[in-house]
Parts: C-alpha cells; structure tokens; sequence
C-alpha cells in the first residue's frame, strides 16, 4: 500500500482498500450501455467501447452529438439517465471493477475519485449558495472534513485556479462566465480525485476565455499531475490539451491514439473527414470539406462499418463486417476495413494487449449489476 | 465600389442603466451601457461581412440595429440609398422587413414545436400578406427546397422534433428565404451545431450568396468561421471597430494588437510544437463591462503594447492599405514602429 501510495505521489488520500497493486489507474474494457426506450428496441449509444488512462495521462474523447462520448463519460461512474443502463464490460478504477458494485458503494467514488466539470457552469452551479460553501461541501460530505479546514481548501482551491480568494463569498451570478467555469474547476479539484473527466468544459465560452481555460488545466496538469478525461466536439481542444484522443462514432471507437500520430496522419476515414470539417484559420479559404449524410439512428445501426453509409473508401466487405479492432505499432488503434489485422505495422494478438480484436457481440451476456 | 447596400454612420447604442423603481418614474439614469459606441460600416451588395468579438462587444446589437429591432440612440442607418434610421412602427418597416431577414443562434428555441415546418416558413407570407393563399404552398416548397430540405413536400409536413440541428437551422434559413430577402443578418447561425454540420451549412450560405446574390452580415465569436465564410472582417471590442479589412489581410496580418491575440489563440487542430514555443498571446482578464468603458483606446488595460497615449486618447481608424483599417497608435501613419 504505501509503495503505491508513493507511486501516485500526489495523493492526499490513501487508495480505496480494494485496490489492486499495480493497476493501471483505469482500465475499461468492452464497455456496452443501453438505453430503454418508451416504444421500440432499446439502443446502445456506447457498443463495445475500451480504453486506458494512465496516472497523469489526458485523455480526449471526440465526436460529433449523439456519438457516445458523454455516456461513456457518464458511465464510470454510473451517472447514466434513469433509461440507461451498463449491459456489458468492465469499469475497473485501481484495478476496482465499479460496474457490479451497488449505488451506496459507489457514492464512495463518485466525485471523491471520478469529479467532472460540465459545459454549463451556470446550470451546474446552484445560484443561491456562495461559491465558497459549494467548493467546501464535498470536502464536508465526503471527507468528513471539518467546516473550517473545508472553507479554507475552498479558498486555496479558488486561488489555484486564479480566482482571488475574497470571491469566494459570491454568488454564481456574479462571476462571469469564465470565472464561474474556473469556479466548476475548483469545486471538481476539491477532494483531489484520481480522474477528473471535462464534459464539453470550453464550449460555451468567447475564444479569449477559452484560452485561458485551456491554459489553466495546462497548468493544473504539470503542478497537480492531473488525470483528465476531456470530452469535446471540438477537436482544437483536444490537440491543445490532451496526450491520446479517442475518436468515436455511432457509438464505437473509430480510432484512438496518441493525438500527434492520431490528427497529422489519421488512419481511419471518419477521423481525417472530422479533421478537414474544422476550420482552421491557418488553413485556406472555403476549401472546407462536409461529410455527406447524418450518423446513422442507433435504433437501427447499419450491419458491418456503422460509418460505411457516409463513407467514401467503402468497400463491399464494409457493410457486412464489422471491422475489427487492430492496434498499430505507433500506439494507434484503428476500427476500419482498410486496416485489418496483418496490416503492415499492425500489432499480432499478444503484442496488441487491450482489445485487440473487438469481439462483436449480438447476444446480450449476463447482466453485472443494475442501478 | 459605389453598390453599397448597407451604410452605418457613427452608430451609437447607449442603453440607460435605472437603478429601481423610482428611477423608471422619475426617468432618470445611474450611467449608461455603451453597447454600441460610435461605428462607421459599409456592407457592399454581394458581400459578406464577418463582425466578430467577444461576449459584450456590441456585434449582437448592431446586428439588431440593422434589422431595425433595436433603436439606436445616435448616428444613421441607410440601407440600398434610403435613410432608415428614423423608420419605425410596424407598418413603416413592413416593405424593409421583406427586405431584410435575421437568423438567430438557437435553432431549438426559434421553432415552435406545435408548429410543422411548413407552418412555420408559411407565416412570414401570412402576416406580410405576401402572395396569394394559392401560391404561397409553392413558395414554401421552394423555399425549404433551396435551404436544402429534400424533398421538400416531406419536410413541410414534419414538426421540428423530427429534425435533426442541422436541419433545423435550414429550417430558419428557409423562413428567411421565403421573404426573397436582399440582406441576411445571421447572428451566430451555426454556433450551436456539429462541427461537420457547421460547414454544410456555410456551403449553403455560399451557394445562396451565388444563386441569389444575397448579402450577409455574419455575426460570431468564433474568427475561424468568419475567415471561412467573410469576404471583410470588422473586429469589435466594447461597442467599437478595431479593425476592419479583407479576410485575408485581417487573419493574415493584424495590425491591432487585440485581432493579433485573437488570431493567436484562434483554435486549431495541429498539436503544438513541443515545449515552450507557445506563440498564443492569452489576455488577461476579461472583455470590462460596457457601463465603464476604459479611458482612451478602449483596448488598452489588456493589450499587451500599450503606452502612454493609449490611456488618454482613443486611436482613430487608420487606413493601413490594401482596404485594411485598423483603430491603434502604432499604425498611425509616420508613428514609430513598435520596439
């Protein structure tokens, strides 16, 4: 325990008990979500979806609305709407699988070890309380910590993120928009989480705010070594922030690797269409491309390749098979029929570790847990 | 160059600022908020004109100047050679209605979701009294067909919950097309959607431009869509123009500080170059409220150059050739070049 203790330096607080040695901070795997729906089939908005984030490690999650990235965000820590729930795969934090463990067990990761900031601080944020109290609450409630030490961490927490700590006995109202996102920030930091998960953090704000966001978690990232989840549909925010993107589509993972490798050589055809989509004013004029069609209903996914009906390079083999899962020599993993396993640079099966082949399932395997 | 269509001379938007009740009846003010501080703009016929800045500069409500749903409170608003400026009451603008459309931001918001989408582009007919009940099918298909909504006799028929953001806002643009209008100011059009949606619907905006000659006022935050679609771009900060010029010049070289920062942190998807060579200029701070409007070059408690003069005397407009204007003491014609 205490060697672990060290290898995660930063930490305030020891381990949960249950955590395994030497674990990777989390690990999920073949991660499927379902939603019931009032008339007809239920739909899996997340299908099959793996991942890794490493200690320190920033993490980009992109795709357009309805792509699954909020619900796969949302589900680790089985924040999913009433509907929805986990019908497959694992969601091991420290090596600790969260899926089977029942609501009370939860409540002891939720925000303590998995926090997150969300896209409107205004809605997320509760306008009749001080700023102050809301950062120290979850120090109160889920520290046990007392109210004095609360308000003060509060304090320290505004100034971390660049908030004067006077301010802490405003309203929500009375902050601007960045501020109060700072604000979100500082309350998400309050019980010094293993995994912080931004959902959408910059997208309501003016381009300067922005920036300076960015820049902040930047910071935050080198002095606090924070693990960051970044959900965005915009793509610039995951370039400037994070270390490995995960490009889903319809659901599933298109291509996931280090962002360098992942945004200047794109393997999967959906990822170079989303690059050439964003408009880029270090680019030419008007040579912006469009990616014809909508993604596909989930109700009714298309059979193989879900991106095939939009897709250019489609092959025959792309509406049949669902092409598998390789991962490449470079750290890319790739979901496309142009780079089946055996590809030049492709990794062989033990080699590849963590799902390699994506095992398609049509049949619903054995529940873990319900909410 | 003499096809202008739209000339905004030294417009002012100064909302008074009541503290309470008494002060309504007793109409008195406690300050003013500058919205609009005195700008001059040209939009030719044809042109698209990008007016972009931050939350507060004022680019929303000059926009609403123009399609007159703001009353300004100084300076002129001559559209097509007819000085607009004192047009009001509903009957007045009805022709310049016609002429002159808006499209909002939030597709979700605009449509009413009892409504069909037929329903919806129709009532601008109605209530202009535009067409006769025969024709007025024909110019809605028309209408929904040229904003891309294929075919377009399903699509009248649908309620917006049906439809997808994409296809809502062309749902907007159809209501506006179907007035046959001369000039569409469009306030942040395609903030709202998907990045791939974004740009089917600039495309369209283009074709509009080309099959109908059509003239836009863009209005947005973001400057990366405003090069992408602009043939000028005007930068506004705190109710005033900065900078205005030819999208190229604009993006490609700034000549006021605040546009070089902008363009500095413009977001981009090419990871940045290793360690240290960051090249963005982040200002500190935030756009100040326009009730207190700084001294001098507005700009100047942010702007990473000022000196002095910056304080006390607010910079003109200097021509800096090429069509290109930009309002700061460096690039006063015979000033010292920047140390």
């Amino acid at each position: 325990m205490t060697a672990q203790h060290e290898a995660r330096g930063r930490r305030q607080w020891p381990l949960p008990k249950q955590a395994v040695p030497g674990a990777p901070l989390l690990e999920v795997e073949h991660l499927s979500v379902r939603f019931r729906m009032a008339s007809g089939p239920s739909v899996k908005p997340v299908d099959d979806v793996s991942f890794r984030l490493d200690d320190g490690e920033a993490l980009g999650i992109a795709g357009e609305s309805g792509c699954g990235k909020t619900t796969t965000a949302l589900s680790l820590v089985r924040l999913l709407p009433a509907n929805g729930r986990i019908s497959n795969g694992s969601v091991k934090l420290f090596g600790i699988d969260l899926v089977p463990k029942t609501e009370r067990q939860l409540a002891r990761y939720r925000w303590r070890e998995v926090s997150m900031v969300f896209q409107g601080a205004m809605n997320a944020l509760n306008p009749v309380k001080r700023i102050g109290d809301q950062i120290a609450e979850p120090l109160e409630v889920r520290l046990g910590q007392p109210r004095d030490a609360s308000l003060r961490r509060a304090g320290d927490l505004l100034e971390l993120v660049g908030i004067p700590r006077q301010r802490a006995a405003a309203y929500p109202h009375e902050l601007s928009g960045g501020m109060r996102q700072r604000a979100m920030i500082a309350m998400s930091l309050a019980c010094d989480p293993a995994i912080v998960i931004g959902d959408e953090p910059t997208t309501a704000l003016d381009v300067m705010v922005q920036a300076q966001i960015l820049a902040l978690l930047e910071r935050l990232r080198k002095e606090l070594g924070l693990s960051l989840i970044l959900i965005t549909h915009d793509l610039s925010v995951i370039a400037e922030t994070c270390d490995r993107v995960m490009v889903m589509y319809a659901g599933k993972v298109a291509e996931e690797g280090p962002v360098r490798r992942v945004f200047t050589a794109p393997r999967h055809p959906y990822t170079a269409r989303l690059l050439a989509a964003f408009p880029n004013i270090r680019a030419d004029r008007r040579n912006l491309e469009v990616i014809p069609g909508s993604p596909p209903d989930l109700r009714t996914p298309p059979p193989g390749c879900r991106f095939a009906p939009r897709c250019d390079r489609a092959m025959p083999q792309c509406t049949e098979e669902v092409p598998p899962e390789v991962r490449f020599s470079d750290g890319v993993r790739v979901a496309c029929h142009l780079f089946p396993p055996g590809a030049e640079g492709a990794l062989s099966g033990a080699a590849a570790g963590l799902a390699v082949v994506s095992t398609p399932s049509a049949a619903s395997p054995p529940e873990g847990s319900r909410p | 160059m003499s096809d202008e269509l739209v000339r905004l001379e030294n417009l002012e938007v100064h909302f008074p600022i009541r503290g309470g009740l008494t002060d309504i009846v007793l109409r008195r003010t406690k300050g003013v908020v500058r919205a609009v501080d005195g700008i001059d703009l040209v939009i030719q016929r044809g042109e698209i004109l990008g007016l972009v800045g931050e939350s507060g500069s004022g680019k929303t409500t000059t926009g609403r100047v123009v399609v007159k749903l703001t009353r300004q409170t100084g300076g002129r608003v001559v559209v097509d050679g007819l000085d607009v400026t004192n047009l009001w009451g509903t009957r007045a603008l009805r022709p310049y209605r016609r002429r002159v459309q808006l499209i909002f931001q939030d597709p979700y918001e605009t449509l009413n979701p009892k409504h069909t989408i037929g329903d919806f582009v129709a009532e601008p007919l109605e209530v202009m009294g535009i067409g006769t009940s025969q024709d007025r099918p024909q110019r809605v298909l028309d209408a929904l067909d040229a904003a891309g909504l294929r075919p377009a006799a399903d699509f009248a028929a649908r309620f917006p919950h049906e439809l997808s953001g994409g296809q809502r806002q062309r749902v907007v643009i159809a209501g506006a097309l179907v007035m046959a209008p001369e000039l569409i100011v469009a306030d942040e059009p395609v903030s709202m959607l998907d990045v791939s949606i974004r740009t089917e619907l600039l495309r369209l905006m283009l074709d509009l431009r080309r099959e109908r000659g059509l003239t836009y006022l863009f209005i947005t935050h973001d400057l990366s869509l405003a090069w992408v679609l602009a043939d000028r771009i005007a930068v506004m900060y705190l109710g005033k123009i900065l900078e205005i010029g030819p999208a190229e010049a604009v993006i490609r070289s700034p000549r006021n500080p605040y546009t070089q920062a902008l363009v500095s942190v413009s977001p981009s998807t090419d990871p940045p170059e290793g360690e240290g060579v960051d090249e963005r200029t982040i200002l500190v701070g935030e756009t100040p409220d326009a009730a207190h409007v700084p001294s001098g070059c507005r700009f100047h408690p942010r702007c990473p150059v000022a000196f002095a003069r910056c304080a006390a005397e607010e910079p003109p407009l200097f021509d800096v050739g090429g069509g290109q204007q930009a309002a700061c003491w460096l690039v006063e014609p015979g000033a010292m070049p920047a140390a």
